[in-house]
């Protein structure tokens, strides 16, 4: 019943890449990614996405640092670190996490320290989100791929 | 480095300090058939292409026999901006015909005409696509033709040769001279139908560039951004 177990699972993966899509999660960025992934490099997309995690929870510790400082001051920086964020988010087609980053930035061009915190708290909910759904994703395929008989380098 | 053996394949210089982009633009190279090095740095570039920088931490060896079709940066780069290497690129006589693209994740109509006029090829908004790359192939060609045209001249024996083949007996030296510039000027055409087809995208891609810069002024100026907290939540 391997063959079964394959087609349930690419369902399964296919339904949730859709429902991420008609979310505004994901953009057509995100297929762009997987166009990429090829033999040469089996893991591109997992790979580039764990870079992304990684980066982008330093820029959030950081952001978080920044915001709980009472003398904080250094809008510019946190600037900076949102066009990070907002340039990386776009690159994997993380949609609604480079949206929240946006309009986060714009608090901060205001030096509306409020409005900064509160558009922080939005970007950890919605990244935290997308991270999740990815693990679902990355299980899901590693599961079809258990079941299809494929050795693979992790 | 295996110079002889790149033939038909274009290396492309990749200069961007984020690993990240890094890593994608170099993939999405490679998916394009190009030889692909990466540099995190306009320092770096330019060390590797063996044009002096003013670095004082920029190792001081002889210029590498390094053959770039393209050189592709990021603008916002710490240091030395890609508009700063740009400069630097067209200002040396070596290298000043490689063609060069800024990438950029900010649309900015004023940064794109400032690097267009500099003499950037294009201008690519982040997050780069095939598409975006596949224009870049006229442009690479040209420099692998122009390179080419010159091994070519250098051959006079090859030159008499096809000369023959173009028009019936040569008789004397003077007549090899004006074959050699027949055959010079039979090239031409051939980059002048890459010149206008480069023109043709170029002009498509103008459009696309006009586009993005009128866009950018609409969603930059008068559009409000804070519509997107309503929508997140």
């Amino acid at each position: 019943m391997l063959g079964l177990g394959v087609d349930r699972l690419q369902a399964d993966i296919n339904r949730l890449l859709t429902s991420l899509f008609h979310q505004g999660v994901l953009d057509e960025q995100f297929l762009q990614l997987q166009q990429l992934q090829d033999e040469t490099s089996p893991t591109f997309v997992y790979d580039v996405i764990n870079i992304y995690f990684d980066e982008s929870e330093k820029l959030l510790r950081s952001l978080r640092l920044l915001l709980m400082d009472r003398e904080f001051s250094d809008y510019k920086k946190i600037g900076l670190h949102l066009n990070q964020l907002v340039g990386s988010s776009s690159s994997i087609g993380a949609r609604r996490v480079r949206n929240v980053c946006v309009a986060f930035r714009s608090a901060s061009e205001l030096n509306n320290r409020p409005g900064c915190l509160r558009g922080l708290e939005i970007v950890e909910h919605e990244y935290h989100y997308l991270k999740n759904m990815m693990h679902e994703l990355f299980q899901l395929e590693q599961q079809r791929l258990l079941a299809a008989g494929v050795r693979y380098p992790m | 480095m295996g110079m002889a053996a790149v033939e038909s394949h274009f290396h492309v210089l990749a200069v961007d300090d984020s690993s990240f982009d890094r890593k994608l633009i170099e993939k999405l190279l490679q998916k394009s058939s190009c030889q692909v090095t990466t540099v995190d740095s306009g320092y770096k570039a330019l060390e590797f292409l063996g044009i002096e920088s003013n670095d004082p931490n920029a190792l001081s060896t002889s210029p590498q026999e390094v053959e770039v079709n393209l050189i592709i940066t990021d603008y916002c780069m710490p240091g030395m901006t890609g508009y700063d290497l740009l400069k630097k690129v067209k200002e040396s006589s070596a290298f000043k015909n490689i063609p060069v693209v800024i990438m950029s994740s900010e649309n900015v109509p004023a940064r794109i005409s400032r690097c267009l006029e500099e003499g950037a090829e294009e201008f690519f908004l982040k997050p780069v696509r095939m598409a975006d790359l596949n224009k870049l192939k006229p442009h690479m060609m040209k420099t692998k033709l122009n390179n080419q045209k010159l091994e070519e001249i250098d051959k006079p024996l090859n030159v008499a040769a096809a000369a023959a083949a173009v028009e019936p007996e040569i008789k004397d030296s003077a007549e090899v001279g004006s074959k050699i510039l027949t055959l010079q000027s039979e090239l031409e055409p051939k980059q002048v139908h890459l010149q206008v087809a480069q023109q043709e995208e170029q002009t498509l891609g103008n459009n696309n560039k006009r586009k993005s810069m009128e866009e950018g002024l609409s969603t930059d100026r008068s559009r409000p951004r804070f519509e997107c907290i309503t929508t997140a939540v």
